[in-house]
């Protein structure tokens, strides 16, 4: 890695992100390490790191990797991280902006996709239906329309059409 | 007590025994819940792709609420979390709001902070209470133990709930289980998440960290695990079998949603309570009660 490579405003473009404020008040403590239940398993996963690499500003190597998709957002580090810096909220200004870069993991970008196109995550089908009218539920909606529109509004439906997949 | 019913994706599909025992306990205490069409996707599925669709799919659904005079009722933790978060922060920030409903206009639709959003055992908890539902007790669970997995959306942030529980040492859900006579367990790693947010992303470490769980709950003797949402119970119940594959264990512990537990100390049928949908059998447990 040379310094070429680095981008010294990659850590601006994170924190002016929704979720991404306060990245910067982050002094490396690693307490978010030690409660992750991820980092525990899969020492690949390192929010710790991870925050690091964004204010040295490894910009092409954070947003194509696929760790930052490993935070299972249990919110345990955001709870006890004495910066207040809510790295949940901080890898998702992160995934965003990985995204808008054209890099999606491809569980996410499915369940993105299922929701745009029917506006819930699990397809509900006729057979369903008469299923839960049998149980006496009543039958559910098999689309919405509604969230195809929200999709275009934001252009989220374009960005999932320029994914290149991880 | 009237509430619109906020489903959610998962358990109408994954975990009907949810909705099933949610419906059937409300009816039993008096709890209306109201069946909303137009509500979809909470938004949390998609907040790590995208935060901007993911608040105004929340936005929506609140609006959706507000335009009935209803407060919401949701029964999986990631939903409850997704609309709380998305409601404090619309309320709190006129920017924002006003930004919000500059797209929420597009689709006919206005969010104006009229609706408060409550997962079904925060209702039984803080709005019916323990005293009261304790005085409803028809059977009492006592030989049962029963160990509560709080799971994470429902009490973090806690930013976002306002404090209202702890978020390292709760005990809502220990108190909901004790009230039917059942013993409460505690077991090491108590708060550790399930895992299942990562389960597409990468399968094992998410079986591994739902499989120490199970190592905990087991070893400190529960008959049953006690849990509010149905990603959680994905991992514990749909997935228990794989992770005892995988890992080579052998755990066959049930896995129950509080209206279940709450419905068989009131009283109702199991077959009511869709006992036969968990896919770890119960049959054993109802041979104790």
């Amino acid at each position: 890695m040379t310094v070429t490579k680095l981008d010294p405003r990659f850590k601006d473009e994170v924190s002016k992100l929704p979720g991404g404020e306060n990245l910067k008040r982050c002094f490396q403590c690693g307490t978010c390490n030690v409660a992750c239940p991820v980092r525990e398993i899969d020492e690949e996963y390192n929010p710790r790191k991870i925050i690091h690499m964004v204010i040295l500003g490894m910009k092409d190597r954070v947003l194509s990797s696929d760790f930052i998709w490993l935070c299972s957002s249990c919110y345990t580090c955001e709870e006890r991280c004495p910066q207040d810096v809510r790295i949940p909220e901080v890898m998702d200004a992160i995934k965003n902006l990985a995204v808008n870069e054209g890099y999606i993991h491809n569980a996410f970008a499915q369940q993105a996709e299922t929701v745009g196109k029917l506006g819930i995550l699990y397809a509900i089908s006729a057979f369903e239906n008469k299923r839960r009218s049998r149980l006496g539920l009543p039958e559910l909606p098999s689309q919405n329309h509604e969230i195809k529109e929200i999709y275009k509004i934001t252009g989220l439906d374009k960005l999932l059409r320029k994914r290149e997949g991880i | 007590m009237t509430y619109a019913f906020f489903l959610g994706c998962v358990s109408p599909v994954m975990a009907r025994q949810n909705e099933i025992s949610t419906r059937r306990v409300a009816r039993e205490i008096g709890v209306n819940l109201i069946d909303v069409v137009d509500f979809a996707c909470c938004g949390f599925p998609i907040k790590s792709v995208n935060v901007e669709t993911s608040l105004l799919l929340a936005a929506r659904n609140l609006s959706i609420a507000e335009e009935l005079g209803l407060n919401i009722c949701t029964i999986c933790s990631g939903c409850t979390g997704s609309l709380t978060e998305a409601n404090k922060a619309l309320k709190e920030n006129d920017k924002l709001r006003g930004d919000v409903n500059k797209e929420l206009h597009k689709i006919g639709r206005e969010y104006n902070g009229g609706t408060r959003v409550t997962h079904f055992a925060k209702i039984l908890y803080h709005e019916i209470g323990v005293e009261t539902l304790k005085r409803k007790v028809q059977k009492s669970l006592e030989h049962l133990a029963i160990a509560s997995h709080y799971g994470c959306h429902y009490l973090k942030p806690s930013h976002i709930y306002g404090k209202a529980e702890d978020p390292e040492f709760p005990r809502s859900l220990d108190e909901l289980v004790a009230l039917t006579g059942a013993k409460t367990i505690d077991y090491e790693e108590k708060m550790q998440c399930c895992g299942g947010n990562i389960l597409g992303v990468d399968e094992n470490t998410a079986l591994t960290i739902a499989s120490r769980k199970l190592d905990h709950v087991t070893a400190a003797a529960a008959d049953a695990i006690n849990l509010v949402c149905p990603l959680c119970n994905i991992v514990y119940d749909r997935n228990q079998r794989l992770i005892e594959k995988r890992l080579t264990k052998s755990y066959q512990i049930p896995i129950l949603f509080y209206p279940q537990i709450l419905g068989l100390a009131l009283g109702i049928n199991p077959n009511e309570l869709g006992v036969t949908m968990n896919r770890i059998s119960v049959q054993g447990l109802l041979t104790k009660i």
